[in-house]
């Protein structure tokens, strides 16, 4: 019973990194309608900047990852200004082709500036160590991992539904002409969420980085199980991403406990399963 | 008269909208029905609810006396229904008479051939031919669709819906964004259309000129609800539509 | 309208066919090699261009069933070396898994078919990866033979040279290249172009429009599923790799290169990747990125006029 309790908690925390990755992504999707394929990369950038920040450069934990926020920022307003925007207009198959564009620029990218090689970024110091929980060692990064992401789900909600800003983009979200009409910057806001969006990849994947491998390639895995979570959840719900995540984070932990040869293929079954008894997803209005 | 669509007390529910409230309507055969009323009054949600493209949530439609209320569109086109629509939705890149070989082959079961060119099926291209005659558009069977202007696009269209050979056609809006020789193009078309076919048209229009030169029975809906029904002459003595439309001037 | 004469078009296929007859008379081993894989990659892009430029669905992760074609293929191989039922079963397999994956993926709309497939693609290699005991895993499969064509009882042709294996290959991709032809200009061809156009209208004239996209989904798996079961006899191994999706990537950077809605598309596609790919590996190992390159070139900078006739984007 424990070992079941102490996996579900491991769950939860892996559950939180694939939250980051998909609340923006949702969000992305819920304002521009479009879903950008190297979302995954955006992570991995985060990844990589907090890795060059604090483990190479020896800077605080919490300054390489604001760091590494406004670099994958900068890196986000660029895909959109420079390029999504001016092809808002086309078929969206060429807006997939050109974020897959991007995927194989940042794959290869990431490979000529760091190397090919997997990197290990040390846990920083006052976040080391293990509690005792339920009978076994619980790393305390992992807590701290379930707390960001239950953080930023409150923050998302409260921003969303509160504040000013949030209610603009809802309205940019469910009509952007009227939304224009009423003196609304669309261009801007896209931008705005665009960035937002690509910041939460980053916070993913900077926060990950102790506990996973930093290597060229994360990205393409992180988008697919981005995507999966969004088949789950329905596209462009946030609650549906949240909710998603927390059962394909849980469900693979337990996957891998008891079947871990499976282990990867486990949130495919997962998904084809949805697909198959509700295919707009379990959260679908 | 023979009911050819029945609508029985169909509900529609978007979110907290109510756009179509317990609709009962009956369309006979070779009857041309106008359904009018102001915008949201839950015309093109009902269309959608005969074609197939929405399924009602509570209610029932029977189409020559058979359930279609959850039938698949395809389907419903296969046993006699048809649609045009207000935004114009034709295949772009297809030459204008591909545009029409297209339900052509579908209604004769031959949409899924793959082994000889398009060519050789002839009895499909003759009649997709004499189609775009009766529309009009037979010079222009080669250009892409894409390029036609814009009240042909509508006679295309309007070809499409046709071309399966439907017994009941909903056209939706169809003098929408022409010019007024468009228009009479194309309201001739659906008057020669109607007379010498056998398909029963059903117009929604907001069209007054429109909808009183070519209307055998007159539908006006308001609030998701029908408000009233009958021939030009009572609807247009009606004091409740006379309200909906405040005081619009209806065409004597 | 018929002609008389056969058409400047027809003469200059005419005359492309015969060069690749003759070509190992006139190049040696490694263009004649380097031509099999343009063929591998031309068959493979003309089944995702079905898909994609005809029925306006864009597949991540046609490499799953050129995988299941090449992985099919090998272990029938190795049990039994007869070449032409190796490249059956490889086919069929491939055809199979992609009628079960279209199933789940093709009532979906444009962006979700192509995040399943993506997803899909990568599930396939993710199970060539670890199931070791059957593929090999991370390893793959060695040893396999470039068996015989072999008709057990009527005729026995060695194919064991790269001339010989060759042949195989372009008659083989010839007939596909043909077959399609044959395809897009039949009615089936139209239908799917109309589901492409506007889905919408084709459902409302009478078309069938899940059904059609299953069916140029398992036809373009068919084909992926051919173009990888000419793999392994090649190259007398198979490894995941081809199943991840940057080999997806592959017909679908061939197909924008030569462009998506012309037949040969396609096919001048996968002689020009390669030959860009060439030219750039011999200054770089970071080929993915110029690639990369291309792609978003492609995408931003066709010029107004092609930009317009793409269906925009309904509000």
């Amino acid at each position: 019973m424990d070992t079941i309790a102490f996996q579900g908690l491991i769950g939860l925390s892996m559950a939180m990194y694939l939250w980051l990755i998909s609340a923006g992504l949702t969000i992305i999707f819920g304002v521009l309608r479009i879903v950008n394929f190297a979302h995954g990369s955006l992570f991995m950038v985060g990844a990589y900047l907090a890795y060059t920040f604090y483990g190479q450069m020896g800077l605080p934990f919490g300054v390489a990852v604001v760091l590494s926020l406004l670099g994958t920022g900068l890196l986000g307003l660029v895909m959109e200004r420079w390029f999504l925007s001016r092809i808002y207009a086309i078929d969206e198959a060429y807006q997939l082709l050109l974020t897959f564009g991007f995927i194989l620029i940042l794959d290869d990218a990431v490979k000529m500036i760091w190397g090919g090689v997997f990197k290990i970024p040390p846990i920083p110091a006052f976040l080391d160590g293990f509690w005792p929980v339920f009978g076994r060692s619980f790393p305390v990064y992992n807590a701290f991992v379930i707390a960001v992401g239950l953080v930023v789900a409150a923050l998302l909600w409260a921003l969303f539904e509160k504040t000013w800003w949030g209610r603009i983009v809802r309205a940019t979200a469910s009509d952007r002409e009227m939304a224009s009409a009423i003196g609304v910057n669309v261009p801007r806001v896209f931008s705005a969420v665009f960035v937002f969006g690509s910041m939460l990849a980053a916070l993913g994947g900077a926060i990950g980085t102790p506990v996973r491998v930093v290597a060229p390639g994360i990205g393409a895995t992180m988008i697919i199980q981005a995507f999966i979570i969004t088949v789950i959840g329905g596209l462009g719900n946030l609650k549906g991403a949240f909710v998603s995540s927390l059962i394909v984070g849980v469900l693979s932990a337990y996957g891998t406990l008891f079947f871990p040869v499976f282990e990867l293929f486990f949130i495919f079954v997962i998904m084809a399963v949805v697909l198959l008894i509700r295919p707009q997803g379990l959260f679908a209005r | 008269m023979t009911g050819l669509l029945t609508i029985e007390a169909a509900v529609k529910r978007f979110g907290d909208f109510v756009a179509v409230n317990g609709v009962s309507l009956t369309i006979p055969a070779g009857r041309l029905t106008a359904i009018i009323g102001p915008n949201g009054a839950g015309k093109t949600t009902l269309i959608n609810l005969a074609t197939g493209a929405l399924f009602p949530d509570s209610g029932a439609i029977r189409f020559k006396g058979e359930a279609i209320t959850r039938m698949a569109v395809h389907r419903r086109i296969r046993k006699g229904l048809s649609r045009s629509f207000q935004i114009m939705n034709i295949f772009a890149r297809l030459s204008v008479l591909q545009n029409l070989l297209v339900p052509v082959l579908a209604r004769r079961g031959r949409a899924g051939i793959a082994f000889h060119a398009m060519e050789r099926e002839t009895e499909a291209v003759t009649e997709a031919r004499r189609i775009l005659r009766e529309v009009g558009l037979h010079d222009q069977e080669n250009l892409p669709a894409g390029a036609l202007s814009h009240g042909d696009q509508r006679l295309l269209e309007l070809g499409i819906a046709i071309a399966p050979a439907p017994e009941l056609c909903f056209l939706d809006e169809p003098s929408s964004g022409l010019t007024p020789v468009e228009r009479a193009t194309v309201l001739d078309l659906v008057r020669k259309l109607s007379a010498g076919r056998r398909t029963t048209f059903v117009i929604v229009e907001h069209d007054m000129d429109v909808v009183f030169s070519l209307a055998d029975w007159i539908v006006v809906m308001n609030r998701g609800q029908v408000l009233a029904e009958g021939p030009p002459a009572e609807i247009r003595e009606n004091r409740a539509v006379r309200e909906v439309y405040l005081g619009e001037e209806l065409p004597a | 309208m018929t002609r008389r004469l056969p058409s400047r078009r027809t003469i200059f296929v005419g005359f492309l066919v015969l060069a690749l007859f003759l070509l190992p008379w006139i190049v040696g081993k490694y263009p004649v090699y380097l031509t099999i894989q343009i063929l591998i990659l031309a068959v493979f892009s003309i089944g995702f261009n079905l898909l994609f430029g005809y029925t306006g669905l864009l597949s991540f992760g046609q490499a799953g069933f050129f995988a299941l074609g090449a992985y099919g293929c090998a272990k029938i191989l190795l049990v039994v070396p007869n070449l032409l039922l190796g490249l059956a079963g490889g086919v069929v397999v491939a055809g199979v898994g992609a009628l079960l994956l279209g199933i789940l993926s093709v009532r979906h709309t444009r962006i979700y078919f192509s995040m399943l497939t993506l997803a899909f693609g990568m599930m396939i290699f993710s199970i060539a990866w670890k199931w070791r005991d059957f593929t090999g895993g991370d390893d793959g499969l060695v040893g396999i033979p470039r068996a015989p064509l072999e008709i057990p009882g009527l005729v026995s042709l060695s194919v064991a040279t790269m001339e010989r294996y060759y042949y195989v290959v372009l008659v083989l991709s010839l007939l596909a290249i043909a077959a399609m032809h044959r395809l897009v200009r039949s009615p089936l061809g139209l239908t799917l172009q109309a589901i492409r156009d506007s889905e919408t209208r084709a459902e409302f004239a009478g078309v069938p429009v899940r059904k059609y996209r299953l069916v140029a989904f398992t036809i373009a798996g068919l084909y992926a599923g051919l173009a990888g079961a000419l793999l392994p006899p090649l190259e007398n191994t198979v490894t995941p790799s081809i199943a991840h999706w940057s080999t997806s990537a592959e017909p679908v950077m061939a197909t924008l290169l030569g462009g998506v809605h012309a037949f040969a598309g396609p096919i001048v596609g996968a002689f020009l990747f390669f030959i860009i790919k060439d030219i750039i590996v011999r200054f770089t190992e970071y080929w993915l990125i110029w690639f990369g390159v291309i792609v978003v070139a492609l995408v931003m900078g066709f010029p107004g006029g092609v930009m317009s006739i793409f269906v925009k984007r309904p509000k």
